[in-house]
């Protein structure tokens, strides 16, 4: 039989799960989140707004088909994210320690090993995501069997979009037209959406001063952690919106633009990360199935008369975007470019490029 | 979803006030207890809205034919001229096709395209018709879906080697090659590339002026997605499925998984994409399920089917995740929106979701092939399977192996099970039967390599490693000898991976095991002591997001924590479900488990059900306080009663399972509500039965048990022949048979059975030309309350589950009904019964014998309760509860109509097998009818299970002599009424001796003599086929089998028992179909 290491997740509140270990066996620490997402574990873990979290999926076998390759395909990753794992570690009822699928070059379980990420099986993670749910978000540290203990890390108080941000302007695509991404921490996908429909994207830093550059629509990102750390953007956000050109955000993205239109954003207990959030398009009978992965959202309740809420949680009522009533600034809470997830509002970069 | 959405306006739904459901008639292979299911979910939802419903289903044993379900109820074939009458009277405005299966769907769109809709002014609820035609019919299809560049599967009809090699370059290789117009697949076969090709194709081109090229799908996988959209063009999926079994075994046939596990998430959503895709361009409003075949090396797939309607999937799906398809599609179907609808599980969020699981579903068939002649065991693209099981566990590993179990035919789980014998297994491997996944361990046993079954069975590697994990864990279990030994880490990892007790008894007590539950109960005991219990999760459709107050319930290995609080102040019943539906068992069993569980709850009491049969109502989480999906083995019942503890457990609704399980439970010191263990132990035990009636001198057919065969001649030298012959271990074929001669009893007792001192025979004297008559009954500390006699029309030798069944009785004396009612009370007392019961008795000039006792319900309590309007199982369970009843006084007599139970085959979809009735059962399901008298009531009946009125000319081979005279009356009136009798030449002969013309038709043994039966059927000159076996000589049986077979495969009605033939002819010659009142149940 497989001879493997004990692990356990131990909690801020002092509650221990006692795991075994699949992937690096070392130890770790950061916050402790769920996602009730079925498939998608390579998109997950390379997701930059992870950064920091130890990631819990409810869904209780893991690795099944194993790992995708590490390939590059016009210039963003083919089939990851980003260019590593974001998470800190991942968390399984069961792991399937033989993958099956043609795509696959490697187990999960590998490619943990490679990037030094811990995996940890064996756990009730319904138990735990119960106690998520009930207590909210919590720290947690990994301990693999033999390994040091960790300090409790909070990525919350540091700038993790600065950490996961470009760090120097980069372009990709070809087009007439020319969008401004601030990159936040962007899914590849993203990346991938908006050069697919035929335009120039020139991604840049955070902090980057993007009033300086000529462009036909601005673009923020999504992001991992708390938006009252990312300012910068929103002051260079402000100056924009001072403008008529079409801007576009997605999850961080909508935090920040309503923090530019001076709307408060709040943390939720233990946030929406899954690939069934179902959402509303305000004033209308359409309805989406939506993948979403964020811990902050906006109170919509603060937004000045000028904005208004362009589409809503219909599960909790929490917004899900914003528009300005006569200006082309909108946003969405949750992830049209999906990856992981269901597809069904890709349509919405559509919408944003017939504004360009 | 049962409350509106508060906070948004709700859209305006249609304005229709009464609406008509189409029920899916009598189970069948193919159409089963899912459609009780889907039908039942539609009326809640139409009541809910205070729609009125009008339901028309002949299927008396369904949940959605009771009170307190449809308004009105209509015991009626559905069929488009009854269906069309019912309309006229009842003028509903809306109609709703898409509940009933197919049987509902053909009916539906025969109606629209007659313009009956249109005339009455119904409206088409859900899904337009026209839009289920494009998905019907396989051109439109095909066409429908090109538009949107959705590719299915279809071939290339080509006439040159040139024309064959663009077409398969453009389908791209692996191709199918098949001759057109051949017979047997003559000339096809695959090729991988263009040389193959080639060949293949000249040769093919020899048989045949035209090939067909069609792309080669072996080995792709099988996924299906259930997709929900409604008028507003909102769409969601609420599951998808994978089949374990590779394309090329029907669905119905695989073993399916939910969600799908193979699947990258880029696979998943780019399907799941296309399905909301199709289900918009096709325009459905409700449900829908996308088949499709994916390519496992590739992103390449092709759409095999969309089915327009609830089905066999949409069932699964729901009760997979706790969607209640079903119901939404019928709100759907009344106009709303899905954002207007709640998630019925947390009460607080939308059903316009999709729900993510936090386990895995696990689907098994379940077959019987073992019940019939002649049938072939190979599964394929046709569907044979009767029943399924649905387990669901948190590895992949816990779901297989519970689901092994339920599905009850003696198997442990995947490893522990009595060693199968596999001539070839490469060919097993190959060539899928019933029995493959056994196949597949004892492969494994064996040393083959995963890469070795996957090459042999293409079945992905994924699901053939985790039950690699299983076979892995066992060889550690066999490496210790003793509780002792056993590491407690192994045993919590074996119970994980789904090892019962019992298996993991086998592998570490080995030869030593002894008593098989003895052992079993060592293990449990040890694990207690040790710690190793399972938990209780819920099924809240959102993996733990929201709250949700769910009584849907699994027990798993994989978890720590329960869900759910128990309450421990014995305030709950526990009542223990069906199981799989199979041949002698199912969806009666689930109605009276319905009715028990509603009893319960009514009289104050918490009720909590057990149960893993998907296709079932009891298995709805709104019919109970508390749903366990989950095993009816005795180990899980015991986690769940220790857990529980309740104050008492029902075993006597759910039909054989759980009565097997009385004795042990009762050892565990489980209440038993109603009649005790020791008393069914004493009906059950057949020598304590037979001493029991003895001593109460009653009169029963005498038997032996016997171990050897110069015992069974000495015996049947006291009985005389034909005698019923029960062996208790069977090589193949039925379990038992009537032998008329010495050649027949050796021939069954050689080649089908074993006999001896480990195997004993049980033979009994069989009673000729004896009426068959149930008594099913009621009491209370051993006196009856209630009861029902009813008589089969069939002498006996047909089993009961097979047979006819007129109730009240017509024919019987009033001297055998006063015996059989004292009888009944005398054994009712003597087993100091309380609870319901069934006694089946013989009966010959007034002489009564007792051949059966069981003590609960019985396959015709809804029967029964139905006609005489009271419901035996509510009175049942109130006794059980221990509350006094009154006896009750209507009796049938006071019917002033008759109900009659005719049962539903299911032979044309078991090919090869020999439709002809005997000793045991092979019916699949019922229907139920009620007429002002036998002939009605009977021709009703009969049209229900798909006998047609003949309209030109009828083939009779009538038995012999004494089957030829009693049905003599019959041929005269077929006669009179002008129809043109063709005869074989026995029953010629004697109907020219008696004065009848008829036309002689020759059996296929008579070859060169015209006209030939066959040639008849095939040439559709024949309408109805009575074909009543004189004996089991080999030549009989062959021509009979042959002519019998032919009938069903030409879809031209069968009737193979001479009574029965009898009493259809007199009905359908002394009334025509419009003399057939239009009543509904409360009107008689």
């Amino acid at each position: 039989m497989r001879q493997i290491l004990k692990a356990r997740l131990i909690l801020e509140d002092g509650t221990i799960f006692e795991g075994k270990s699949f992937g690096y066996e070392g130890s770790t620490a950061g916050e402790t989140v769920f996602n009730t997402a079925m498939t998608g574990y390579p998109e997950s873990l390379t997701d930059p707004s992870y950064e920091g979290q130890i990631l819990v999926t409810t869904y209780p076998i893991l690795g099944n088909y194993g790992v995708p390759p590490r390939r590059k395909k016009d210039d963003v990753s083919e089939y990851y994210e980003s260019d590593h794992i974001h998470a800190r570690a991942i968390i399984a009822q069961d792991y399937s320690w033989h993958h099956s699928h043609w795509q696959a070059d490697r187990s999960l379980s590998d490619w943990l090993k490679e990037e030094k990420i811990p995996g940890i099986y064996d756990i009730d993670t319904r138990a735990l995501t119960k106690l998520l749910r009930e207590r909210g978000s919590m720290l947690g540290k990994i301990v693999v069997e033999g390994a040091e203990e960790p300090e409790w890390y909070d990525p919350n108080r540091e700038n993790l979009v600065a950490k996961v941000s470009c760090k120097e302007p980069e372009v990709h695509g070809e087009g007439e037209k020319t969008v401004v991404l601030v990159d936040c921490g962007v899914k590849h996908n993203i990346i991938r959406c908006l050069t697919r429909r035929g335009v120039r994207v020139i991604r840049v830093p955070w902090d980057y001063d993007f009033n300086t550059l000529e462009y036909d629509g601005l673009f923020i990102s999504n992001g991992p952690g708390n938006p009252d750390m990312v300012d910068k953007t929103v002051e260079h956000l402000r100056v924009a919106m001072k403008g008529d050109k079409p801007i576009w955000g997605i999850c961080m993205g909508n935090q920040l633009l309503s923090k530019a239109a001076g709307a408060r954003i709040y943390k939720l207990k233990y946030g929406h990360r899954s690939h069934n959030q179902p959402v509303r398009r305000v004033g209308t009978e359409q309805c989406f199935v939506t993948s979403q992965n964020h811990g902050f959202a906006v109170d919509h309740t603060t937004l000045p008369e000028d904005w208004e809420p362009a589409f809503v949680n219909m599960n909790d009522g929490t917004n899900e975007g914003i528009r300005h009533r006569s200006k082309p600034f909108f946003s969405a809470q949750f992830h049209p470019e999906a990856s992981s997830g269901p597809k069904d509002t890709e349509f919405l970069f559509d919408e944003f490029i017939a504004r360009l | 979803m049962s409350h509106h959405n508060n906070n948004s306006e709700s859209s305006k739904p249609h304005n229709v006030k009464k609406v008509l459901l189409l029920g899916s008639g009598a189970l069948k292979i193919g159409e089963a207890g899912e459609f009780d299911y889907s039908g039942s979910q539609a009326i809640k939802a139409l009541r809910e809205e205070g729609v009125e419903t009008v339901l028309i289903n002949p299927n008396i044993a369904t949940v959605q034919t009771s009170e307190g379900f449809a308004d009105k109820i209509y015991f009626l074939p559905v069929t488009p001229y009854f269906v069309k009458r019912v309309i006229e009277k009842e003028r509903p405005d809306g109609v709703l096709l898409s509940f009933g299966g197919q049987t509902a769907l053909n009916c539906g769109v025969e109606l629209y395209q007659e313009g009956v809709f249109e005339e009455y002014g119904v409206k088409v609820l859900g899904t337009p018709v026209r839009a289920i035609m494009d998905t019907e019919d396989r051109e439109l299809f095909v066409r429908k879906l090109d538009e949107i560049g959705v590719k299915t599967i279809r071939s290339e009809a080509v006439e040159s080697i040139d024309e064959a090699v663009r077409a398969a370059e453009a389908l791209g290789y692996p191709v199918i090659v098949r001759a057109a117009y051949a017979l047997g697949g003559l000339g096809s076969g695959f090729c991988d590339n263009r040389e193959e090709l080639v060949a293949l194709t000249e040769k093919a081109l020899s048989f045949s002026p035209q090939v067909l090229v069609e792309k080669s799908l072996k080995g792709w996988k099988e996924v299906e997605y259930e997709v929900v959209r409604d008028r507003f063009d909102n769409c969601i999926t609420v599951c998808n499925m994978e089949n374990l079994d590779p394309l090329g075994i029907h669905t119905g046939e695989s073993i399916v998984v939910a969600p799908s596990q193979t699947l990258t998430n880029e696979d998943y959503h780019y399907l799941r994409k296309l399905a909301i895709n199709i289900i918009r361009h096709i325009g459905i409003v409700g449900e829908c399920n996308v088949q499709y075949a994916f390519d496992p090396e590739s992103m390449d797939y092709r759409v095999i089917e969309v089915n327009a309607r609830l089905s066999r999937s949409s069932a699964l799906a729901s009760k997979a995740t706790g969607f209640p398809l079903a119901f939404v599609a019928a709100k759907l179907g009344l106009g709303y929106g899905l954002f207007d609808l709640k998630n019925s599980v947390t009460k607080e969020t939308t059903a316009f979701f999709e729900p993510a699981l936090d386990y895995v579903v696990v689907k098994l068939p379940r077959w019987d092939l073992g019940k019939f002649h002649g049938v072939r065991r190979e599964i394929g693209s046709s569907m044979k399977s009767v029943g399924e099981v649905m387990a669901i566990g948190r590895t992949f590993e816990e779901a297989m192996q519970k689901g092994l179990r339920m599905i009850g035919q003696g198997m442990h789980g995947f490893t522990g099970n009595k060693e199968i014998k596999v001539a070839d297994i490469d060919r097993a491997l190959r060539e899928p039967t019933d029995r493959r996944i056994f196949v597949i361990a004892d492969a494994m046993q064996r040393g083959y390599s995963v890469e070795r079954i996957h090459e042999l069975t293409k079945i992905d590697r994924w699901f053939l490693y985790k039950l690699e994990n299983i076979i892995t864990t066992e060889h550690e279990l066999d490496k210790f000898n003793s509780l002792e030994e056993l590491p407690d880490e192994l045993l919590l990892l074996a119970k994980k991976q789904g090892f019962s007790d019992f298996q993991v008894a086998r592998a570490l007590f080995k030869e030593e095991m002894g008593n098989g539950a003895d052992a079993a109960l060592r293990v449990r005991a040890h694990r207690k002591e040790r710690g190793i219990v399972p938990v209780v999760k819920q099924i809240d459709t959102m993996g733990g997001e929201y709250p949700a107050q769910t009584n849907y319930l699994y027990v798993t290995y994989n978890g720590t924590t329960d869900d759910i609080e128990f309450q421990h102040d014995h305030r709950s019943i526990v009542v223990l479900g069906s199981g799989a539906y199979r041949i002698g068992s199912s969806v009666e069993f689930d109605w009276c488990s319905v009715n028990a569980l509603m009893t319960v709850k009514k009289e104050g009491w918490r009720s909590v059900m057990i149960n893993y049969n998907p296709e079932t109502v009891s298995t709805d989480y709104d019919m109970c306080d508390r749903l366990y999906f989950d095993e009816l083995t005795f180990e899980r019942v015991m986690d769940i009663l220790e857990m529980e503890q309740p104050y008492g457990t029902i075993v006597s609704v759910g039909g054989q399972i759980p009565n097997n399980l009385a004795m042990r439970l009762d050892a565990e010191g489980v209440n038993i509500l109603g009649t005790t263990a020791r008393s069914i132990d004493n009906a059950e035990d057949r020598h304590k039965f037979s001493q029991m009636l003895d001593d109460l001198g009653i009169d029963q057919p005498r038997w032996r048990e016997l171990t050897s065969m110069a015992d069974i001649n000495e015996f049947i030298g006291e009985v005389g022949f034909p005698v019923l012959v029960r062996p208790s271990y069977v090589l193949s074929g039925a379990a038992m048979n009537v032998c008329s001669n010495p050649e027949e009893l050796e021939r069954f007792l050689r080649l089908a059975a074993n006999v001896s001192k480990e195997h004993p025979v049980v033979v009994s004297e069989f009673i000729q030309g004896a009426k068959e008559i149930e008594m099913d009954a009621v009491a209370q500390d051993g006196e009856i309350k209630a009861y029902a006699i009813s008589e089969h029309i069939e002498f006996a030798g047909v089993h009961s589950g097979d047979a006819t069944i007129q109730f009240p009785p017509q024919k019987l004396y009033v001297e055998t009904m006063r015996r059989i009612k004292k009888v009944s009370g005398q054994i009712a007392a003597a087993l100091k019964i309380s609870g319901p019961f069934n006694i089946q008795f013989l009966a010959k000039n007034n002489e009564i014998k007792v051949i059966e006792c069981n003590l609960r319900a019985s396959r015709s309590f809804p029967f029964v309760s139905k006609v005489l309007k009271i419901n035996f199982i509510d009175l049942a369970t109130k006794v059980m509860l221990g509350i006094p009843v009154e006896k009750l006084h209507k009796s049938s007599f006071d019917l002033d109509y008759v109900g009659i139970k005719a049962s539903q085959f299911s032979f044309s979809r078991l090919q090869g097998s020999d439709p002809v009735l005997g000793v045991d059962m092979s019916s699949t399901g019922e229907v139920g009818c009620i007429g002002v008298d036998t002939d009605e009531a009977i021709l009703k009946a009969m049209l229900s299970v798909g006998q047609r009125i003949p309209s030109r000319s009828v083939l009779l081979s009538t038995g012999g002599a004494k089957q030829k005279a009693d049905l003599l009356h019959s041929a005269q009136k077929l006669f009179k009424h002008g129809y043109k009798i063709y005869a074989t030449p026995g029953t010629h002969r004697y109907l020219n001796d008696n004065g009848i013309p008829s036309l002689c038709a020759y059996p296929p043994s008579s070859t060169g003599q015209y006209p030939q039966a066959l040639d008849l059927l095939h040439d559709k000159e024949i309408d109805l086929v009575v074909n009543v076996p004189k004996n089991l000589t080999p030549t009989e049986l062959s021509d009979g089998y042959r002519i019998r077979r032919a009938a069903v495969d030409l879809n031209i009605p069968l009737i193979t028992n001479g009574r029965l033939a009898d009493a259809f002819i007199n009905a359908f010659t002394s009334m025509s179909l419009d003399d057939i009142e239009i009543k509904d149940w409360s009107e008689y």
